[in-house]
């Protein structure tokens, strides 16, 4: 997002000093969304407010109603020198997200891409459409960006058919200027006909989702700009140091605060010697509620300072928090639920148990993961004129500024999120809980504040991935089909927490302001496509000791389950073809064959896209693994396999190749090869796609061979790069192909729709290199991550020459 | 608090700070500076990376009133209004996600280019291996970077431009 509309003044100026050609004048200038008239008439709508402040501050003080998103006015402002400006209520957490959103948006209207600019997320100024998550950006969000684009394209078309007084259907659009078709010399462009001006044009729709007004979208084959893969806007600005970031804002008399976090997960602060810290230059305040405590300071060194420095006496808890991370799966097996699903059973599996030719039984564990941004969370808070402004990177804007007004007992309208660009959100981040600490302090001290985390209070506090343990069962008839399948799943899930929520973020919890109840949590089942008759699914939820206050708080991570339930799921498969004897691919294109279920043509997409994945890697068709593991000794040193995944998340569908190269004598796993072929309807932006694509799939490679959320029964342990390892340039892949499927069976069809594509690659990853170390060495490893230590112990168990 | 001098991207400037405040927060904070930023404090991420004499320098760890020589940030990369071709090969491979890392990456790379215009694939891998990026854009930062090797003069024409031509006609 470089479009930064509004920056106080302070900034502005220090902007121009450093860099004149990427203040905001300019670049409004540029971007063509500057309007100046401000006479009678002219806007009162978000773009002229926003980029009027120059002119008067006073109108960017609250409050700050929800722009109607029933009003053309506040999702598009056609500007007086013909460009246009969008208005979208999303983020972009890198994806490339805002670059698509212009291009549908500039075809529905018909104008070219370099003649817009998006702004996104600002709870003031952008219609409600939640921010991000889900992966849904393009398949939800996208359809009333296209339909309010195509109406003010209707809209214009109108106006232009008055102003000649002829019929719309002689008129041609091209480049948002329009001409009467038989006389070229008639023409009009959109700046002449409502630039600078408001379209008054009221919308329809129960909610922002099904925002509409008369004209119907473009059919796919008439889009033009989507299906380009333009460059992302936003890389320019990341790439030469201009951009502004959340972390970059200044406001004049600004205070940098720190966190002090409990030292053992459910301490209670007994005292507090403010005197070991007051006497520190630029001290300005020790905050506590409860068990929060914080410290403010004029600048950021001193508040590092201070926060190390000071004295806080915590009471240790009577009972140990939770079991230490070695004792977690067993401590998972034993404690009682908390939630059990009624068992859901397909067919009859006892029966088809009973009669099995084979049955093949696995468990698997995965720990907890966490988000670890790399940059920690961070917001500042200015709560001027009675109002509270948060510039954030939360990726759920709207919730945040719903949250803190909630919390901080403001109107709703005294609160806004400005949102910028700051570091990774997959799913729910501490930018949450950062956000909360800095509206409060602010709110506290009637100065704006900013409150940065360290990478320990990061990487020991931010939500969690939720633990799992999973049984699986299957059985297979004499000809290797699999007859019967029980699923059972454990995850430790209890108090999962919820985007902003005033009661469960972490301030809130450690002040002992909660819910009645915790949050129940889940515990998730496979995505499945595969035909088997007779089935039995299990889950249940259990928690820890601790169930407040605790580092090991989950929240939602990058397609939250899929990562697990997937590895748990697509390993167990796998498992099943090794005992039947019967190649990996064939196994699962037999099984997706024998299927029942065809939503959005599923099966046929799925086959497609395994069959494509299969056909980019150069797949030959043999049974795993190539070598049984009592056979694997000596010889050579790096041991080679390879494995596939299958997955489908909502509507996306993705097969993904790994091939692994395993070091016997170092336990080492390199990934050295990944295919990933993926479905996703139609695609807006292939090269922000693919890219997108393949980080997903190397987040999740992260995942499979280093993340883990070690404790011992007093605290997280992992809190840094050393001691909370992920992938690096040297883990990085020698080649990724990336395989664009569609496999709709009118793949041309009129009304192809793009289907969610942030988070499905992220998914069968780790499945894919499981099955790849399996096939390399003969060795299953059901427990992530596969680290060189725990790679090497199984080679070993298993009696794989390891010297 | 004392004052400390320091060269940067070609000015020099001088703060009055405690002299043991780390380099990262007198750039970021007094002389408003925004490439490097904080993703650790504790030397082990490179998102706070600049250049001080052809060596990069996590400036996070650094007490600013001991650094003497030249420091390049980000922003010095490309002060004459051209992009330095890192740069420009970091958008024409269209590398970030969300790019809150590239700061340290672009100047890890850069300060590796410059000492060996020639790497081998294994020597990019060592000499990035401390710049982590938690969006996982190796892939593509090790194509960049093998990209200015393989054309020092990479063709920097704007594909957005081009396209958008093609679109308008
Ligand atoms: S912030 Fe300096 S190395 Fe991480
Ligand atoms: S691009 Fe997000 S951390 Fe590297």
């Amino acid at each position: 997002m470089s479009d930064i509309l509004e920056l106080p003044k302070a900034i502005e100026e220090g902007l121009h000093r450093i860099n004149p050609s990427t203040s905001r004048r300019n670049f409004l200038k540029s971007s063509g969304a500057l309007v100046i008239s401000f006479s009678a008439g002219a806007i009162p709508g978000p773009g002229t407010l926003a980029a009027a402040s120059d002119a008067d501050p006073a109108l960017m003080v609250g409050p700050y109603p929800d722009p109607d998103y029933r009003q053309l006015d506040t999702w598009i402002v056609i500007h007086p020198d013909n460009t246009a400006t969008f208005f979208v209520g999303k983020t972009d957490g890198g994806q490339g997200t805002g670059t698509a959103f212009r291009q549908m948006m500039c075809d529905e209207l018909d104008i070219a891409y370099d003649k817009t600019s998006l702004i996104m997320g600002r709870t003031d100024i952008t219609p409600d459409q939640g921010g991000s998550g889900g992966s849904d950006a393009i398949e939800r969000d996208g359809w009333p960006m296209r339909r309010v684009a195509a109406e003010a394209r209707r809209v214009l078309l109108e106006l232009a058919a008055e102003d000649f007084a002829v019929p719309v259907e002689r008129l041609v659009v091209s480049n948002a200027t329009i001409t009467v078709g038989s006389e070229p010399a008639m023409s009009v462009t959109y700046a002449e006909l409502v630039g600078g001006k408001r379209f008054d044009i009221s919308l329809n729709g129960e909610n922002v989702d099904a925002t509409r007004g008369l004209a119907n979208v473009k059919p796919v084959n008439q889009l033009r700009v989507v299906g380009q893969s333009l460059q992302r806007y936003d890389i320019p600005a990341k790439v030469d140091g201009s951009l502004i970031w959340a972390v970059d804002v200044k406001l004049p008399g600004m205070l940098h605060a720190r966190n002090v976090r409990p030292p053992l997960a459910g301490a209670v602060v007994s005292g507090i010697d403010e005197a070991s810290v007051a006497d520190l230059p630029g001290f300005v305040r020790v905050v506590r509620r409860g068990n929060y405590v914080a410290v403010v300071c004029e600048r950021e060194e001193q508040a590092i300072r201070a926060a190390r420095q000071l004295r806080v006496d915590w009471e240790r808890p009577a009972d140990p928090p939770f079991p230490a991370s070695d004792e977690l799966f067993v401590y998972m097996r034993r404690a009682t639920p908390t939630t059990i699903s009624e068992p859901d059973i397909q067919g009859d599996p006892s029966a088809a148990f009973a009669a099995a030719d084979q049955v093949v039984v696995a468990e698997y564990e995965v720990p907890f993961q966490g988000h670890t941004a790399i940059g920690p969370a961070h917001a500042l808070a200015d709560p001027s004129d009675g109002q509270m402004t948060i510039y954030s990177n939360d990726m759920k804007s709207y919730r945040l500024r719903n949250g803190v007004a909630e919390f901080l007992d403001m109107p709703r309208d005294q609160v806004r999120v400005v949102y910028m660009d700051g570091p990774q959100v997959y799913g729910r981040t501490a930018a949450d809980d950062a956000g909360f600490e800095a509206a409060f302090l602010a709110h506290e001290l009637g100065r704006p504040v900013r409150v940065q985390w360290t990478r320990e209070e990061e990487t020991a506090w931010d939500t969690k991935g939720p633990a799992y343990v999973f049984k699986l069962r299957g059985g297979l008839d004499a000809g290797g089909k699999v007859t019967a399948l029980e699923y059972d799943a454990c995850a430790a899930d209890f108090n999962h927490v919820g985007y902003n929520e005033p009661d469960t973020v972490l301030i809130a919890q450690l002040m002992g302001r909660r819910p009645e109840t915790p949050a129940a949590g889940s515990a998730a089942t496979p995505s499945l496509m595969y035909g088997i008759s007779n089935r039995r699914t299990t889950t249940r939820v259990v928690g820890l000791p601790l169930v407040w206050e605790t580092p090991l708080r989950t929240g939602n991570l990058r397609d939250p389950n899929g990562p697990q339930v997937t590895f748990a799921f697509e390993s167990f498969i796998d498992e099943l073809a090794a005992a039947a004897h019967i190649d990996p691919v064939v196994f699962r294109l037999d099984m997706l064959s024998n299927s029942d279920e065809d939503d959005v043509f599923r099966r046929a997409r799925s086959i497609a896209v395994v069959k494509a994945a299969a056909g980019a890697y150069g797949w030959n068709t043999r049974p795993s693994p190539q070598t049984p593991a009592a056979q694997t000794h000596g010889g050579q040193k790096l041991l080679t396999g390879r494995g596939i995944a299958y997955t489908y998340r909502n509507r996306t569908i993705a097969a993904t190749i790994a091939e692994v190269e395993v070091d016997r004598q170092t336990g080492r796993v390199w990934a050295k090869r990944l295919v990933c072929a993926h479905d996703c309807g139609l695609v807006v932006n292939p090269g922000g796609l693919r890219n997108t694509i393949e980080c997903g799939m190397l987040h999740a490679l992260s995942r499979a061979l280093w993340e883990e959320v070690r404790f011992d029964t007093e605290k997280v342990t992992s809190v840094n790069w050393q001691s909370h390892p992920t992938l690096r340039h040297s883990d990085t892949p020698e080649s990724i192909d990336i395989v664009l499927v569609n496999g709709d069976p009118s793949p041309d069809r009129s009304d192809l729709a793009p289907y969610g594509a942030g988070e499905t690659s992220h998914k069968p990853l780790i499945a894919a290199v499981a099955n790849a170390i399996h096939d390399a060495t003969g060795v299953r490893l059901r427990r992530l991550p596969f680290r060189p230590e725990r790679v090497l112990a199984a080679l070993r168990t298993a009696g794989v020459s390891t010297s | 608090m004392s004052i400390v001098t320091l060269h940067i991207n070609d000015a020099t400037h001088e703060v009055d700070v405690d002299p043991s405040t780390p380099l990262l927060y007198v750039l970021r904070n007094d002389l408003g500076l925004r490439g490097p930023r904080f993703g650790c404090g504790i030397g082990q991420c490179g998102t706070c990376i600049v250049i001080v004499d052809g060596v990069a320098v996590r400036s996070c760890v650094v007490p600013a009133s001991r650094v003497r020589g030249q420091i390049t940030t980000l922003e010095g990369l490309s002060a004459d209004g051209t992009l330095d071709p890192v740069q420009q090969a970091w958008i024409d491979e269209q590398v970030p996600q969300c790019g809150y890392c590239h700061n340290g990456q672009i100047m890890t790379a850069k300060a590796l280019l410059d000492r060996n215009p020639d790497p081998t694939d294994a020597e990019i891998r060592e000499a990035m291996d401390g710049a982590l990026c938690r969006c996982m854009t190796y892939y593509r930062i090790q194509a960049a970077i093998k990209r200015v090797v393989q054309q020092p003069m990479a063709d920097a024409r704007d594909t957005n431009a081009a396209i958008a031509e093609e679109v308008a006609e």
